[in-house]
């Protein structure tokens, strides 16, 4: 047998039989483990929604979720009304719309079929808070993101996060000190037309003390994802203009 | 060393000095260029090759009179992928948080060549107990190359070690910025990288004249 391992025979079972063997050892890791991991990206994304609008745990300069043991608590507690609002602005209620896939939508939106966009409203210490998912593309895998704005589309709070940015450089998107650079800066111009937001080059303003120029200081070595932040705000943002343009006439 | 032959202790100390798998064999540089910009993930990805590499070479070792020649490659690359990617899982569903900070790990494992060249040339012609320190040792090697360049790049490029703000505040310009000191974004860019394990490999060569090939 030992001297049998060059024969096409051997080769061709061999390679039949560690396929079947791997295959199912990751099948059955994979499928053992699925209802766990589901649970944790659910709580994932509750945690990320309350992290938007400021519900956290946070220290100094670090980024802390309200604990996977409280979270669902806190998430009824602040979020008052979850809806799922179409292309002209109408919304509906829906208490599951956090498990919405923004992916599948997306996808849903380019064979042409209507998108459901999901929406947020918190309630803190007296204001409103609208959170927005939103996901695009960085350089190396996709980037995703929950946007918290008040009535009038200013940014009240960011977080991002990313499947496979560059550690060290594209990852950057998910420190505090890019996502808190979002706070404050406006979606609109004064006339109310949709502008969005670029992460900039030479923004000269580090500090982000100018909340109007529709702009964050960009994160060095990190061009192609800091593009892609700034392009999914707009092109996903945008989509919900019509939701608070009825939001205002409401109140009008 | 009483545990270990001297042989065997060769296997694990050699990698850390005179056979390192970075600046000697010119292994797993790639890796090396991409993740070195901050201290965190140098260790992270040290550690996770570590236990790659341990294991892999023992199931490599194991079952290496059996593998066909021909595909051996394949096989040792679906090895190192189903390792990594059960780890993922299991992590994943018992540690979310952690796999959140490895899961870009994931795919510079798989195609880490550092694996893949221990396996081809250690693991495919020795024992279990010989590849597992051969694999140990390279890691250690590897990890020691990516703490020295992620240290300098981190100091350097961001002023920060493990994101601990070492050189006071660069936009309120306290500390050593307030002298005029400017971090270098150059020191982000992977190139550098390069050069920092080029100035690694001048300094290891020049101490020790034997490891100059002609």
């Amino acid at each position: 047998m030992s001297n049998n391992t060059d024969s096409n025979k051997y080769t061709i079972l061999f390679a039949i039989g560690m396929v079947v063997v791997v295959g199912s050892m990751l099948a059955f890791t994979a499928s053992s483990l699925k209802p766990n991991i589901v649970e944790n990206e659910r709580m994932e994304k509750q945690q990320n929604i309350l992290y938007a609008m400021g519900v956290n745990e946070n220290g100094a300069t670090d980024i802390v979720f309200v604990g996977t043991d409280k979270v669902a608590d806190e998430f009824s507690k602040y979020i008052a009304k979850q809806l799922v609002v179409d292309e002209s602005g109408n919304a509906v209620e829906n208490n599951e719309a956090y498990l919405i896939d923004v992916k599948k939508e997306k996808a849903k939106a380019k064979n042409g079929q209507k998108r459901d966009l999901p929406l947020f409203v918190g309630q803190k210490a007296g204001q409103t808070y609208y959170i927005a998912p939103i996901r695009g593309k960085g350089l190396w895998d996709a980037i995703w993101g929950y946007v918290a704005m008040d009535e009038n589309m200013v940014i009240q709070g960011a977080y991002f996060d990313h499947k496979g940015e560059t550690p060290g450089l594209g990852a950057n998107i998910k420190q505090r000190y890019f996502m808190d650079d979002f706070n404050g800066e406006k979606l609109l111009t004064a006339s109310g037309e949709f502008k969005g937001i670029t992460v900039a080059k030479g923004n000269n303003d580090p500090k982000n003390l100018i909340k109007d120029d529709y702009e964050v200081d960009a994160l060095a070595g990190a061009t192609i994802t800091g593009d892609g932040v700034s392009a999914m705000i707009k092109s996903d943002l945008k989509l919900y203009l019509p939701f608070f343009k009825n939001l205002k006439n409401q109140y009008n | 060393m009483g545990l270990l032959s001297k042989k065997d202790a060769k296997l694990i100390t050699d990698p850390l000095t005179d056979n390192n798998p970075i600046t000697i064999q010119v292994l797993g540089i790639c890796s090396a260029l991409a993740i070195t910009a901050e201290l965190k993930a140098s260790l992270v990805m040290g550690i996770a090759v570590l236990f790659v590499l341990g294991i892999g070479n023992v199931v490599i070792s194991l079952i290496r009179n059996i593998i066909p020649s021909k595909i051996r490659i394949i096989v040792q690359l679906i090895v190192v992928a189903s390792l990594v990617i059960i780890v993922d899982q299991v992590l994943k569903a018992f540690a979310y948080e952690l796999s959140k900070t490895l899961s870009v790990f994931v795919g510079l494992i798989i195609t880490n060549c550092i694996i893949m060249g221990r396996f081809e040339a250690f693991a495919l012609g020795n024992g279990p107990w010989k590849a597992f320190l051969d694999g140990i040792g390279n890691a250690f090697g590897y990890a020691v190359i990516l703490l020295i360049v992620g240290f300098f790049r981190e100091l350097l490029g961001s002023g920060t070690l493990f994101g601990v703000p070492v050189l006071g505040d660069p936009i309120e310009k306290t500390g050593l910025y307030s002298t005029g000191y400017e971090n270098n974004g150059f020191m982000l860019m992977p190139p550098m990288a390069l050069i920092i394990v080029g100035l690694i490999i001048w300094v290891q060569r020049s101490r020790n004249e034997a490891l100059i090939e002609d």
